[in-house]
């Protein structure tokens, strides 16, 4: 099977802008003097908080956890006093509970925090119970509880597991400095999941503009035969799933369906990494690290950080501002969200924090389309953005949906390669939201 | 910085926050710099007068353009440069010696009755440049259809010639037909400089090779099926305006089919029209027309070459 130069049909080449902090190490960040831990931030269930005002907490306890069968608990990233609940916007725009710790600057360990066990005497359901623990959730940015992707994905009985590292959205590099500094906690965390899945084999997926970090994984990986690393054709979207596992293995995730209806399971490589964690060191998810970079910082860096920790110190961290900042992205570029308050907490799901200039940031002037089909071929859906983007812009649902609406990713290359720069991936992604609160109501 | 100048200085949008630099302007730039060879080729071998023609065409168009925006009250977009192509397909679609009055009548009806009255840019469903010259054919057959010699006598395009029944040794050399030295419109007749603009395009993936591949492969297949001689194939190849049309106008986006498929049968269809009219019809080239006839075509192949999309469920 051929294992380099994997591409898919479709996407966009776009300046990667990873200069900024490809080859920065991973520093800590500084210590927070306080975390506002949201007790919501993965798909699924909200937690209720465990602890209250004037409890105090150690790294790694439990202070947020729920009944629900779709959701994972949150931990305590500090060490501390408990000074209140507060409601605060979380980077994707939600506004939930958030638990207040003040740091005793002790960084004090709880007790549950400690080794799980040699993996070979580990059961699936111990690993699924670890992982639920310790409160993992995709890394990637989608937040999903990766417990609960092991079960459904047990159920339907997949034969592939492929570690997402393509880290395809432009200025990230967490992925990409995680891979390069501890290839064997990635590894090892897929060795976990192909152990819970009774698989003997497994792919590690990067993008070709990574080389170094797809050498390091496979010096790691040297006398292992049954882990491949597969190189991917650096192009976005490459990291979105379905594009993956049809790039890597030529499976086409049916429309509407999910990767296990192709029998396989994807997860990012950073999430892995805090899988191995949480088993060889029983350490829950409670920092990750963080990309903090674009033109409008003084110092971009990689950074591990601990959840809750603001925008705001991270920022401080990386040399302050560079001129007024235009935008403050949370995530990617393509896909992130802008954030309007440097006092929005780092949660699970977060893989960098960008500073657009005001320049970069200046809002764009629409014109006509021209029908040059430039967002057809760069469609990885395979839709004609232009089409169904009209018929939202008139209202016209049933006809953005009779043009499979529904089954647009929005992954933004449609807006982005526009020379008309049409408002295309957001018009399509609200006619998407009206034609499934339709279907609710009917 | 404090909170309240951050407030105002932070802009919040949905993704992408990123834009290519691609604009509308620069993809009509690059048309027309695909296009200047052949223009410059064309006042070599017409003289000024076909440079006065040119620019004509281009002023009228660009006129025409500001004035029915005023005139709707709506925003003016001269600025992409749409009308400046269109003002020189239209000058390169006129015989050299055409008096200037034929370039602003074109000009005009191109902007205001085919584009403007129909929506402006992206909303027109004829070629506006092909649409003027058929509408200036119809009006005044004979102006339009005097072309000189680069030596500036009257005579017949090779195409006509052949139509007319003569053969091989009557019609100009290869190398002139390919160099562009004989009858014919303004910018019709060097296909080593159209092909050299073509390139451009390709290279600069402004266009796609398929329609004018396919436009050009098809023509040549009809035409041996229907029983033209391999002597005079090169010249419907070189002559007749294929190249211009194939490359400069069949590739126009917003009349032509946005889908790949699409895009495959409105070249064969092209092809196809301009084989039957140059042996079955009454007129000697038919790139215009059938290029016009498929721009009619192109919402119902729209329709019928909807893409699969990913995953789709059989
Ligand atoms: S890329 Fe923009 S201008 Fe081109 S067809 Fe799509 S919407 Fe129209
Ligand atoms: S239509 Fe949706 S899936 Fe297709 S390019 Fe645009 S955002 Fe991506």
């Amino acid at each position: 099977m051929r294992l380099d130069n994997l591409t898919f049909k479709g996407g966009i080449h776009v300046k990667d802008q990873k200069e900024f902090t490809k080859d920065k190490s991973v520093e800590k960040a500084i210590e927070p003097s306080i975390v506002k831990i949201p007790l919501h931030q993965h798909v699924g269930a909200p937690c209720k908080a465990l602890v209250k005002k004037g409890d105090t907490v150690k790294v790694g306890q439990k202070i947020g956890d729920s009944e629900a069968t779709l959701t994972v608990p949150v931990h305590s990233s500090i060490s501390g006093e408990v000074i209140g609940i507060e409601k605060l916007y979380t980077p994707d725009g939600y506004k939930v509970d958030c638990v207040v710790i003040e740091s005793d600057g002790l960084n004090e360990v709880d007790e549950s925090v400690k080794p799980k066990g040699k993996l070979e005497s580990l059961t699936g359901e111990e690993i699924l119970a670890i992982s639920r623990e310790a409160g993992i959730a995709g890394l990637g940015g989608a937040a999903f509880p990766l417990h609960s992707k092991f079960t459904t994905s047990l159920e339907a009985g997949i034969d592939t597991i492929i570690l997402n590292g393509s880290e395809c959205e432009p200025y990230l590099t967490s992925d990409h400095r995680v891979m390069l500094e501890s290839p064997e906690k990635v590894i090892y965390g897929l060795e976990v999941m192909m152990k819970y899945f009774g698989l003997n084999s497994g792919y590690i997926a990067v993008e070709d503009n990574k080389n170094d970090a797809i050498a390091s994984l496979k010096e790691s990986l040297k006398g292992n035969d049954s882990i491949h690393v597969a190189s991917l054709i650096t192009k976005f979207p490459q990291g979105e799933s379905y594009r993956l596992v049809d790039a890597v293995i030529g499976r086409k995730v049916p429309q509407g369906g999910r990767t296990k209806d192709v029998k396989s399971f994807v997860t990012n490589v950073c999430t892995s990494a805090a899988l191995a964690e949480a088993i060889l060191d029983g350490k829950p998810l409670y920092e990750r690290v963080v990309t903090v970079t674009g033109n409008g910082l003084k110092e971009p860096k990689n950074l591990m950080v601990k959840i809750g920790t603001s925008i705001g110190d991270l920022i401080a961290q990386c040399g302050g501002f560079k001129g007024t900042p235009g935008k403050i992205i949370a995530g990617g570029p393509m896909t992130g969200f802008t954030q309007f308050t440097l006092d929005t907490p780092i949660t699970k799901g977060v893989t960098g924090i960008i500073v657009l200039t005001e320049e970069e940031a200046a809002p764009v002037k629409t014109s006509p389309c021209i029908k040059c089909g430039k967002c057809v071929e760069a469609c990885p859906a395979y839709l004609l953005p232009l089409t169904i983007s009209a018929y939202s812009l008139k209202d016209m649902y049933d006809e953005a949906e009779s043009y499979n609406a529904l089954a647009c990713i929005e992954c933004g290359s449609c807006s982005y390669i526009c020379p008309a720069k049409r408002p295309l991936t957001e018009s399509i992604a609200h006619a998407k939201r009206e034609i499934t609160a339709q279907r609710k109501k009917s | 910085m404090d909170k309240v100048e951050l407030d105002k200085a932070l802009t919040m949008s949905l993704a992408p926050h990123i834009r290519s630099s691609d604009s509308t302007k620069k993809l009509m730039l690059d048309v027309i710099i695909a296009m200047v060879p052949a223009l410059i080729g064309s006042v070599y071998f017409y003289g000024i007068s076909a440079l006065i023609l040119i620019l004509v065409s281009i002023a009228s168009a660009v006129g025409s353009e500001i004035l029915i925006k005023k005139l709707f009250k709506k925003d003016i977009l001269i600025g992409d440069l749409s009308a400046v192509v269109t003002g020189i397909l239209i000058a390169f679609n006129l015989p050299a010696n055409a008096p200037w009055w034929i370039a602003v009548f074109g000009s005009f009806f191109a902007i205001v009755v085919v584009k403007e009255f129909f929506g402006g840019i992206g909303s027109n469903f004829m070629n506006p440049a092909l649409a003027a010259r058929a509408a200036l054919v119809a009006s005044w057959p004979s102006i339009m259809a005097t072309y000189v010699n680069t030596d500036g006598i009257t005579s017949a395009t090779p195409l006509a010639l052949i139509k007319g029944g003569s053969g091989v040794d009557a019609l100009p050399s290869l190398s002139r037909m390919f160099i562009g030295d004989i009858g014919g419109s303004l910018g019709e007749t060097s296909a080593l400089l159209l092909l050299i603009g073509g390139a451009y395009l390709l290279i600069r993936k402004v266009i796609d090779w398929k329609i004018p591949v396919i436009y050009i492969g098809t023509t040549a297949i009809v035409l041996l099926i229907l029983g033209v001689n391999t002597d005079l194939l090169v010249y419907h190849i070189l002559g007749g305006g294929l190249i211009l049309g194939a490359f400069f106008m069949a590739t126009d986006y917003t009349t032509s089919p946005i889908t790949t498929k699409g895009k495959i049968i409105f070249a064969i269809g092209c092809g196809l029209l301009t084989a039957l009219i140059r042996v079955k019809g009454g007129m000697p080239e038919g790139v215009s027309y059938s290029i016009l006839l498929m721009n009619i075509m192109t919402p119902i192949i729209e329709r019928f070459t909807k893409p699969k999309v990913f995953g789709e469920v059989k």
